[in-house]
């Protein structure tokens, strides 16, 4: 029994520092989805959901929430590459559906 | 020689390759226009050419019962009256808007967007009446809010019946904000992935949700109208600004370049439509 408590408690040791966002962890995220709708206005192709969800991770931030705001910064991320792409693929194919 | 004379060829053919081929991407305005009205004449075929200007009402029976109902007493009025007063009320210098425009302001909403060659932008009405107060000493308005919206409805409604007469002069800077006008109403955007004509040209007369989508065709013959949805009047700045919202895109700044544009485009391809604004609108 003593056996399976010390087991349990140096697996959730070991774990919990991976699960757990730290501010550090929101920092980078929020950076990185920072940069990503920077770049999505610099192609005037910024979407509402991105700035939401910015909104949200430093709402969950200031908090205290890293967990939800690394979550969240990271979902901004996404919206705002997939803005990007969005961006990018339409800068020739809008023609395709031209009337002519 | 025969090898200097196969070179030759060859390059002339090579050049005529060349020089044709942007050619057929080059600007052509006018083909356009002819394209874009057969498309909507094509597609509904009982619909008037005239009747496009009166978008949805164009497209369903019930809708129009009801709008014929409601233009006995038109939500627009108030805002018409407003507009009167507040285009004759003089500045504080004494002026008034009559002193900005052809023939005192009257009649002249048709000619609107006009390409400025001397500032090389496109002039849309709601610019140039802030470009008015501001010659004059006074604030500029709100793009979007009931003022300019009443201003522009009264400049319409003094113009209704008049077809869209939009030019684009042969300015390379003209050809190309007609040029981008186009691009912008094409281009998907926002997380939904629309653009205009996503909804204005594969989908008018079909609903989104409780709405019926009006054709693109004669779209800002209309302008500005009252909208039940937003109990009050919306310009074409409210208009665009609200339809990227929809898309979940972040909208531009009200009479951005973009915006501007895209009016111009939008007008450009409805010439000869008569203008029919102030019209309301679910």
């Amino acid at each position: 029994m003593r056996h399976i408590v010390l087991v349990a408690s140096l697996l959730i040791a070991a774990t919990a520092p991976a699960l757990a966002a730290s501010e550090a962890d929101f920092k980078a995220a929020y950076a990185a989805a920072d940069a990503a709708e920077k770049e999505a206005g610099s192609l005037r192709n910024q979407w509402l959901t991105t700035e939401t969800t910015l909104k949200a991770a430093k709402n969950a931030a200031d908090k205290g929430d890293f967990e939800a705001a690394t979550a969240s910064a990271k979902e901004a991320e996404a919206l705002a590459r997939a803005s990007i792409v969005q961006a990018t693929g339409e800068k020739d194919r809008w023609k395709d559906a031209e009337i002519r | 020689m025969r090898f200097v004379i196969a070179l030759v060829s060859a390059a002339l053919a090579a050049s005529v390759i060349v020089s044709a081929a942007p050619a057929s991407d080059a600007p052509d305005p006018a083909a356009d226009a002819e394209a874009f009205r057969n498309y909507f004449v094509t597609k509904f075929p009982k619909v008037k050419l005239e009747d496009f200007v009166n978008g949805p009402y164009s497209m369903n029976k019930d809708m129009r019962r009801q709008w014929q109902e409601k233009e006995e007493f038109p939500p627009y009025e108030f805002a018409l009256e407003a507009g009167k007063e507040m285009f004759a009320a003089p500045f504080k210098n004494g002026k008034t808007y009559a002193d900005c425009f052809e023939n005192g302001g009257i009649g002249v909403r048709q000619n609107f967007p006009y390409f400025d060659a001397k500032q090389g932008e496109v002039i849309t009405l709601e610019l140039a009446l802030n470009r008015c107060r501001t010659a004059n000493g006074e604030a500029p308005l709100s793009y979007v809010k009931d003022e300019m919206a009443s201003l522009t409805a009264y400049m319409a409604f003094t113009s209704r019946g008049k077809p869209f007469d939009i030019k684009i002069p042969d300015d390379p800077r003209a050809l190309a904000a007609y040029e981008n006008g186009k691009r912008y109403f094409y281009t998907r955007r926002g997380q939904l992935n629309f653009s205009c004509a996503s909804c204005h040209v594969q989908s008018p007369g079909e609903r989104l949700r409780a709405e019926i989508l009006a054709p693109a065709l004669g779209i800002l013959n209309a302008m500005p109208i009252y909208r039940s949805e937003w109990a009050g009047m919306g310009t074409i700045s409210r208009r665009f600004i609200t339809c990227n919202s929809q898309t979940r895109a972040v909208p531009e700044e009200a009479q951005s370049e973009d915006y501007r544009d895209l009016e111009y485009f939008l007008s450009y391809v409805s010439n000869g439509l008569p203008i029919s604004g102030p019209g309301a609108r679910p």
